[in-house]
């Protein structure tokens, strides 16, 4: 409320609509933008899923006609690309965005508008690269765009894979500094770093494996666009230039962004095992370091994806010890999950079914990734349906039903409504035994020397039986999505009230009322412990066995509620339309390289003017 | 409920699942065309010795901690709603030991590994020497030794060791014959050897494993592995050139276009070192399969193929010329009399 009234307008004015489309582009609000990602990813996840099923149908019986070859391979390439990079990376921002702050008793993220920026280019990146199928032709190099295909097939398809992964690279690249500072400045007093929730941890791994790996991949979408659009050589072996060099910068990329894509579906579970096992995260700074363990191994085994390009016996054995050793750590966190569940009380809700789903499946995927590493059978398994296997039980089996598990766990704290038990439990069935049926006989088709990337294969070479059954799970999946979107809409409007603390949960975020106020905490929590809720709600006796406290925030009790009113003072970063408009020019620079340079200067100057403004908007509208 | 009648049941589903597990096993080591765990070869064997001791170290791990795993869950699940599990934030010991008991298992895994990596680099001395280049979507198949030509498959003298060298004329493509060897990419600009020797003599299947493009789902080949004797017979068969067209006949104008991409030994002599557009046609006749390993080399499928090539192999560099009816009769002929 103004006070004073200003002598004059200033010329840049920051919006307050809190209501309304306007409120949501607008925003700022770390709550708003996780719930943004989280919906837009989801639509993407649609997206990429009904482009697995297109697959599926082509696949199903042998020599099938039902899609083109060229049909196929765009197809195949934006499932893809759209799973890793519009689906499960900004499936876990929706959480870092939503949790973070929640988690470390802060009020948002450090830099507010910078967070919006990274949603809008995101979203933007998204739409750039499926605008494609409108513009001549999707991307069709397969996801990881090997060169020199992917700088001589023709069309439009792969300039708009280059600069369109650019573009969703810098959102992240963005967002990685953004949660960096936030988690290592913005903490509530008394949240040292060993208390942090284990997702906090993980999410900060995530973001210093972005910060260094996106760049690499910046540099390699940057040589395959000057070599598509500009004439020059990188990766052109008649000129000098080579092939594998792209290889090698997609893959020092490509496998941190495996970490990245796992990592925060490993918080989840590490949160979610320990309240509905009622116990302490068994090992939390085992658990912790074997996660930054990952991260630093993580940038040395990328050759393991090149053990057939011939790199020569000392550096396969090399990558293969790295690759190899890698599993030690991630063994270490399986272990620990199963001393966290040992001797608990286990409720098996939702959320848990997913986690444990996650811990049942990953083994699997862990066991079959170790498998890559010896080099010579891997050489029969490159290439093949047992790879794809293996990495869709790391990323399906592996972090979506993680992922699952947290949209189940923390749906009451964003919306104040419970999803229903009974449609969540359907879902977690359908949806185990459809990834089971679809992605199990891919083992058995690589072993038996299925390739990847076919779009169609010869019949009587035992293929068509598993290739039929898998094409049946997939439609499992899909009626298991189907279920988690009526659980959705069901409960967004009719679900039971959640109260703040329905799980009797560990973590800070279940401290404040649900969905949290604009503020997060009325008053910042001050943390004295690991756990900091779990131990305002219990004490241990003697014997190691929780008993309740009587002061304190106890369980499904409101203690902040009826002070709602009273917390309009507490200032909040202003809304801005401004990284929304410097977003909107990036693109625009895009579609002017690949089609009309002089496009491309008024997408610079989009993005110039939003940022001026973003820099000379006042701090707060008075 | 009493006391035996779950361990019975466990007993029986144990049975039931390595029962089922054996027979899955056995229906994966069938001798099908393309099936890595059915080698033919040395060193596809090796490759399977490897994958077996490893997956059985692993089903091992996977049916500990899986177990361990649904047990906890059953033992450990919720009886009342006001239990009070205790709160147990660790054990240093136990850290210690999941720690270095799948190190030393990894450790174990790694020596036989290295050593096969070691093992199978390279290529033999003395073999017969086969280079291959890859193009978008078919196999160049040379004979440097011998003075051979041909495409899309590769004939070998059986339990010799052969030498292939991998090359690429356009984009990365990868040469994979399961049943003999783990794949080997190749890579414009490099070249790459690989090992691989037939124990008997039979048609091996082989394919391009690395995506290449439009059509690299139908970029096939084959290994044919032929007793010594048979296999030189075929080289000198190879090494003639073919019998021209009837002087004057209607195929004789007709074959001039194909030569323009094609060559034909005692047809036409492509000028050195120019770079090579489609496979050398000289013993098309004598070819199992067309079209990149693709069809079947019979007369209707040569036809079909030659009425309209991008109907069939979708981006091929061979256009739809719009013979005649008879043009492809003549041409389907002449090309099959080229054993």
């Amino acid at each position: 409320m103004a006070i004073a009234v200003p002598t004059r307008r200033p010329f840049f004015r920051r919006p307050s609509a809190t209501h309304g489309l306007a409120s949501w582009l607008t925003t700022v609000d770390h709550k708003r933008i996780g719930i943004l990602y989280g919906v837009t990813a989801f639509l993407f996840l649609l997206i990429g899923g009904i482009e697995a099923l297109l697959i599926r149908i082509q696949l199903a019986v042998p020599e099938n006609t039902f899609l083109t070859f060229d049909e196929y391979n765009q197809i195949f390439t934006m499932h893809g690309v759209t799973m890793i990079f519009l689906v499960v990376m900004p499936l876990g921002a929706a959480f870092f965005n939503y949790l973070i702050p929640l988690q470390i008793g802060a009020r948002d993220v450090a830099f507010p508008r910078l967070n919006a920026f990274s949603y809008w280019t995101f979203l933007l990146g998204g739409l750039f690269l499926y605008s494609s199928f409108f513009l001549g032709g999707s991307p069709d190099g397969g996801w990881f765009g090997y060169a020199n295909l992917s700088t001589e097939l023709p069309g439009p398809g792969m300039d708009f894979y280059a600069i369109g992964l650019q573009i969703v690279g810098l959102s992240s690249l963005v967002a990685a500094v953004n949660f960096i500072v936030t988690i290592l400045n913005e903490r509530a007093p008394g949240l040292s770093l060993m208390r942090m929730p284990v997702f906090t941890w993980m999410t900060l791994v995530v973001q210093f494996l972005l910060l260094f790996a996106l760049p690499v991949l910046a540099i390699a979408l940057f040589q395959l666009t000057f070599d598509r659009l500009f004439g020059t050589l990188f990766f052109q072996p008649q000129a000098g230039g080579d092939p594998i060099l792209w290889q090698h910068l997609f893959w020092l990329f490509g496998h941190p962004e495996v970490y990245v894509l796992i990592l925060p579906a490993m918080g989840i579970v590490s949160e979610v095992l320990p309240v509905f096992s009622r116990k302490p995260l068994f090992g939390y700074a085992a658990v912790v370091f074997s996660g930054i363990a990952i991260g630093f191994m993580g940038w040395g085994v990328w050759a393991h994806h090149m053990f057939t390009v011939g790199l020569g016996p000392v550096a396969n054995a090399a990558f293969a010890l790295s690759t190899m050793f890698i599993a030690v750590p991630t063994g270490v966190k399986i272990f620990n999950w199963m001393g966290t569940v040992w001797g608990g009380s286990i409720r098996f809700t939702t959320p848990m079914l997913f986690a444990i789903g996650f811990v049942a499946m990953f083994i699997i995927g862990g066991l079959s990734g170790v498998t890559h590493a010896i080099v010579p059978s891997d050489m029969q398994q490159q290439d093949t349906y047992y790879v794809v296997a293996h990495f869709h039980y790391v990323l399906f089996g592996g972090a979506l039903f993680g992922l699952f598990s947290g949209a189940y766990y923390w749906f009451p704290k964003v919306t104040g409504r419970m999803l229903s038990e009974g449609w969540g439990k359907l879902h977690f069935w359908l949806m185990l035994i459809g990834f089971n049926l679809t992605f199990g006989p891919f083992h058995i088709l690589g072993l038996q020397g299925m390739r990847r990337r076919v779009p169609t294969y010869p019949e009587g070479v035992g293929w068509d039986f598993w290739n039929f059954v898998s094409t049946v799970g997939s439609f499992i999946i899909a009626a298991s999505i189907l279920a988690f979107m009526i659980n959705v809409i069901r409960s967004v409007t009719r679900g039971r009230e959640a109260g703040a603390d329905p799980w009797d949960a560990r973590t800070l975020e279940w401290l404040t009322p649900s969905p949290p106020p604009h503020y997060n905490f009325a008053e910042v929590p001050v943390v004295r412990h690991r756990d900091e809720v779990w131990h305002r709600k219990y004490a241990e006796d003697e014997r190691g066995r929780p008993v309740p406290v009587v002061a304190g925030a106890s369980n499904g009790h409101d203690d902040s509620e009826e002070g709602e009113e009273e917390h309009h003072d507490i200032h909040m970063p202003d809304p801005s339309f401004f990284p929304l408009l410097a977003s909107l020019g990036i693109p625009v620079i895009g579609y002017g390289l690949i089609f009309w340079w002089p496009l491309a200067i008024v997408g610079g100057l989009i993005v110039l003017g939003g940022l001026f403004g973003w820099s000379l908007e006042p701090v707060a509208e008075e | 409920m009493t006391r035996s009648s779950p361990a019975k049941r466990a007993r029986l589903i144990w049975l039931a699942l390595s029962a089922g597990a054996l027979l899955l096993l056995a229906a994966c080591t069938q001798d099908y065309d393309y099936n890595s765990l059915a080698p033919a070869g040395p060193v596809a064997e090796k490759q399977a010795d490897l994958f077996f001791l490893v997956f059985w170290i692993a089903t091992g791990v996977f049916v500990v901690v899986e177990g361990l795993l649904v047990f906890a869950l059953f033992r450990f699940r919720r009886r009342s709603s006001n239990e009070t599990p205790k709160q147990i934030h660790g054990n240093t010991r136990l850290e210690i030991l999941w720690t270095i008991v799948p190190a030393l298992l990894l450790a174990g895994v790694a020596v036989p590994t290295i050593g096969t990596i070691f093992d199978l680099s390279g290529c033999p001395e003395g073999g017969v020497e086969v280079e291959v280049v890859g193009h978008q979507w078919w196999w160049e198949v040379n004979y440097p030794e011998l003075q051979i030509t041909t495409a899309n498959e590769i004939h070998v003298p059986a339990r010799e060791p052969v030498c292939i060298t991998l090359k690429s004329e356009d984009v990365n493509h990868s040469w994979w014959v399961p049943r003999l060897a783990g794949k080997q990419d190749l890579v414009p600009g490099r070249t790459i050897e690989l090992q691989i020797e037939a124990n008997q003599p039979g048609v091996y299947q082989g394919e391009c494993a690395e995506y290449c493009g439009l059509s690299h789902g139908i970029m096939l080949f084959q290994v044919i592995a032929d007793e010594r004797a048979d296999f030189d017979a075929w080289a000198e068969e190879q090494g003639r050139p073919a019998a021209p067209p009837a002087p004057g006949s209607e195929v004789e104008t007709t074959i001039q276009q194909c030569l323009q991409c094609h060559a034909i030994a005692g047809l036409s002599e492509p000028p050195p070192g120019a770079p090579i557009e489609g496979p050398d046609l000289t013993h098309v006749g004598s070819r199992r399969t067309i079209v990149g390993g693709w069809l079947e080399n019979t007369p209707q499928e040569l036809a079909r193929w030659l009425r309209n090539p991008p109907g069939v192999k979708p981006g091929s560099k061979m256009p739809n010329y719009r013979l005649t009816d008879e043009q492809i009769e003549d041409l389907v002929e002449y090309l099959g009399s080229l054993e």
